[in-house]
This record gives structure tokens, C-alpha cells and sequence, in this order.
């Protein structure tokens, strides 16, 4: 916080000068249960993803193989610049693949 | 005002948008829009529709956009009231804009047309509200001279010093500020208002340059060898000068201060009418229910007082609350009290404050 700009530096009023800066403010930060999906256990039917009011589901062209032999097209991850750890994929999953985990930091 | 102003627009007399709106918190919040546009604005109020305008009031002040608005100063409910006195005014006074209070319809005029020299200077940009006492100026006939529209204009030349909203260079005006952020435009606000002095005394000067009508952040009178001194505010102070002149053939040797500038507090000002006095007694039309200084005009002038070690009884007198007239002989019951005062100190007093005029 050091390194921030102090008040006599900062424009006046708190006009933001520079156009789209909002793309650096990563929005995650209040999170305390991270949501950690197991790629075993994933049948990538997209429900995650369809809830996730961010959204921050991520449905990724990265195939995957399990160890069951079956090959999936798809990975899904969760992005967790903006994820709050809502816990709403994880309750939505049929097959259970999303757990909430304790964030430690 | 309004309504002289709404005149002017349809006449063609002033080149201006008349917006008509739904609530005190639209009129606010559409002034802020223009004003953040580049316009030059206005709007004005009183009591209910002013405690409407109170959260919009912040974020004028807080995005630092040089709005005027005046005050036709009244009581707030309940019970329904729509006469002076100044709780409204004082209800605002934390809301970051520069405070003005006119005592006469011609102050209540020229002090408007120096806010917008105040708020649009650019070591300035903050808003600017002009207060004057709702119906003993607002609805009371008196003749005014009005400025022409060149001869305010070469006073005070449009220029927008602000950043105004530009399609070619835009800008995000009122984000969200997270913790790490919020701090430091507070400080900036505080900053800002502090460091005003400068530019409202050049302002009022410069007003009496150019029409010959000088105002001062604060005015003495007769302060110079007064045993009591009256702090007031407001068209009290009209009632106050020619009763300290009378008081003086009886007498009693009163002084009057008639506080212009209420925010930022010109401390310096308000004090070097206080130093000579043996008992200050400050005259409020308002309350702060619960607070250990009763007034709010008193809770600055006993500040201003401590914090320069004057230790003298500085009193206060709770008046004309809701309309009620205040009298010379309410003025006269006020100072013949403090002069019980006289030659004690600030913890000899045991009730620091009393109403006057009002039934037991």
C-alpha cells in the first residue's frame, strides 16, 4: 500500500483518467472458501458454468483423458482473479466434482 | 429565487436550461450531471427537500464539481414548519461545501454571483451553497440591486477549470474507491476546503472592486471595547447592530459578529473580534439535540475560543427556532444575562446555554 499514489498525487475527486482501467481490478480478493474441481470426477456437462453468476467458469479447449479411458474435448477451471468463492457450482455439480476448500494465504 | 430565475429563462433574459425535476434528490443529482458536463449550474432549496438533497450534497463536494446552490434557510419537521430558522443549514454544514450565509435579500443576491467566482477557481472546485433566512429574506419585500448579466459575467467569466466529461478523452468520474483508495480523497476533500481561504477572500474582494458592495468572511461591530460580545448569524445580526448601538446609550457596552462564512470556519476572523470581550454570547437557531454544545454556530466560536486559550465564559442563546421572531428585547435578555458573566471564567459557568423566547 506504500507504493500507492498518497492524496496530493491522485486527481482530484477521484476521476479516473485512464479509459478501461477497470480490467486490472481483480474482484476475487474477499473470497474465503475457494471452489476446486475434480477433473476425474467432471463429466463437463456445463452446469458450472451455465450457474456461475460472474461468470468465472472457465470452459477451456484443453482435452483431457481420464483414468477411466474416456477423452473429454473440454476442461473446465475456475478463474480465480474473479471467483468469490460463492459456492454456487459447487452445489449446482450432479456428479459432486466441485469442492469448497478453505482459502489460506 | 427560483421563481425569478424561471422568469429570466422564459423572458430570454438568460441563456440557460430550466430543468424541471421530480424531487430535491433529482434537482441535486441532474446540477451534478450538468456540472460534471461542463455547465454552469444552480439550484436551491430549503428544509425537507435540503435533507433530501444531503446524500447528493457529498458527492457534489467528494468529485470536487463547482456547484451553487442557495438556501433559503427553514426548520425541518416534525412538526411541520416552514419558517426560518437554520436547521437545514447547519444540517448540511458536514457535507464538504463552502458555506455562505447572506444577512439581507441584497447578500443574499451578490453572495451567489461570488460562489461561482469561489467554487470555479481552480485552487478551489467545490461547491458553494449560499444561505439567507427563509422568509424574513425569502418572502419579505426589499429592494435589490440586480447585476446585469455582462457586468456579473465580467466578474466572474465562464471558463471551466474542471474536468468536464469529453467524448474524446474519457474519464470515469465517482468510482468505487475500496479501502486502499478511499482514505487519501478524503483527506484531499478536508485538504481542499482548508486551503480555500485564499481565493473566497479574493473573491468577496474583488465583488466590492468591481460593484462596490465589499463583503468580509466576518464582520465587527463595536467589537473593539465590548464587554459582551453577540456572534450570530443570518438577518438576526440586521436586529443586533442597531440594538447594540442603543444598548450603548444605556450603557452596555455590546458588540456584534455576524459569522458570513460559516464553512470553512474562519477561525482567525471570528477570534480577533472575541479577544478584548469579557463574556461572548452566541446567538443559534438551531440545535444539535444531545451535543455538549447545544448550537451549532456556538460549538465553533467556543472551539475557536479554547483552542487560543481565551478563557472567558462563552454562552449560548438558542433563539427564534421555527419562525419565531427574534426581538431586540430577546437580544437585550441575552446580554443582560452575560453580563452576569463578567470577569468570570469558562468553568465558573454551569449551564452554558439557554432558550430564549420560548414558553416554559
Amino acid at each position: 500500500m506504500a507504493s500507492l499514489p498518497g492524496w496530493r498525487t491522485l486527481p482530484p475527486g477521484a476521476v479516473i483518467l485512464e479509459p478501461g482501467s477497470s480490467v486490472r481490478y481483480k474482484t476475487a480478493d474477499w473470497r474465503t472458501l475457494r471452489p476446486v474441481i475434480d477433473q476425474e470426477k467432471c463429466v463437463r456437462c456445463r452446469i458450472c458454468w451455465t450457474y456461475c453468476p460472474e461468470p468465472a467458469i472457465l470452459e477451456l479447449e484443453k482435452p483431457y483423458t481420464a483414468k477411466s479411458g474416456r477423452t473429454y474435448r473440454v476442461t473446465y477451471e475456475i478463474d480465480y482473479d474473479y471467483c468469490k468463492g460463492c459456492g454456487i457450482c459447487a452445489e449446482e455439480c450432479p456428479v459432486k466434482a466441485i469442492t469448497m476448500v478453505e482459502e489460506v494465504r | 429565487m427560483v421563481e425569478k430565475l424561471a422568469e429570466f429563462v422564459a423572458n430570454g433574459e438568460l441563456d440557460a436550461e430550466f430543468i424541471h425535476v421530480e424531487s430535491e434528490h433529482s434537482a441535486l443529482s441532474a446540477v451534478v450531471g450538468a456540472s460534471a458536463a461542463g455547465a454552469r449550474v444552480f439550484t436551491a432549496t430549503s428544509s425537507q427537500g435540503l435533507l433530501l438533497m444531503y446524500e447528493i450534497m457529498h458527492i457534489a463536494s467528494s468529485i470536487r464539481l463547482p456547484v451553487v446552490m442557495s438556501i433559503a434557510t427553514r426548520a425541518i419537521s416534525a412538526p411541520i414548519n416552514i419558517w426560518c430558522d437554520h436547521s437545514d443549514f447547519m444540517a448540511a454544514s458536514d457535507s464538504g461545501w463552502i458555506m455562505l450565509m447572506g444577512m439581507n435579500a441584497q447578500e443574499a443576491h451578490d453572495l451567489v454571483i461570488a460562489a461561482y467566482r469561489i467554487a470555479e477557481d481552480p485552487r478551489v472546485l467545490l461547491p458553494v451553497a449560499v444561505g439567507y433566512d427563509g422568509f424574513w429574506i425569502s418572502h419579505t419585500v426589499e429592494p435589490v440591486y440586480v447585476l446585469e448579466k455582462e457586468e456579473a459575467l465580467r466578474y466572474a467569466p465562464k471558463r471551466v477549470t474542471w474536468r468536464a466529461l469529453d467524448p474524446e478523452k474519457p474519464v470515469t468520474m465517482g468510482p468505487l474507491a475500496s479501502p486502499e483508495w478511499y482514505f487519501e480523497f478524503r483527506v484531499q476533500l478536508q485538504k481542499a476546503i482548508e486551503g480555500s481561504r485564499g481565493a473566497i477572500s479574493e473573491a468577496l474582494r474583488e465583488f466590492g472592486q468591481h460593484f462596490g458592495r465589499e463583503y468580509r468572511e466576518v464582520d465587527g461591530f463595536y467589537t473593539d471595547d465590548a464587554d459582551v460580545v453577540l456572534v450570530a448569524m443570518g438577518s438576526v445580526t440586521g436586529t443586533a447592530i442597531p440594538f447594540a448601538e442603543e444598548a450603548r446609550k444605556a450603557g452596555l457596552r455590546v458588540g456584534v459578529v455576524n459569522v458570513r462564512l460559516f464553512r470553512p470556519f474562519p477561525e482567525e476572523e471570528v477570534f480577533k473580534h472575541l479577544e478584548n470581550a469579557k463574556v461572548v454570547a452566541v446567538v443559534d437557531r438551531a440545535i444539535n439535540p444531545g451535543s455538549p454544545f447545544v448550537g451549532p454556530l456556538y460549538s465553533d466560536v467556543a472551539v475557536t475560543a479554547f483552542k487560543r486559550g481565551l478563557d472567558i465564559p462563552v454562552l449560548n442563546y438558542v433563539t427564534g427556532l421555527g419562525g419565531r421572531a427574534v426581538l431586540r428585547s430577546h437580544l437585550e435578555a441575552m446580554v443582560k444575562h452575560a453580563y452576569g458573566f463578567v470577569g468570570k471564567r469558562m468553568r465558573d459557568v454551569e449551564t452554558h446555554y439557554g432558550f430564549v423566547g420560548v414558553r416554559e
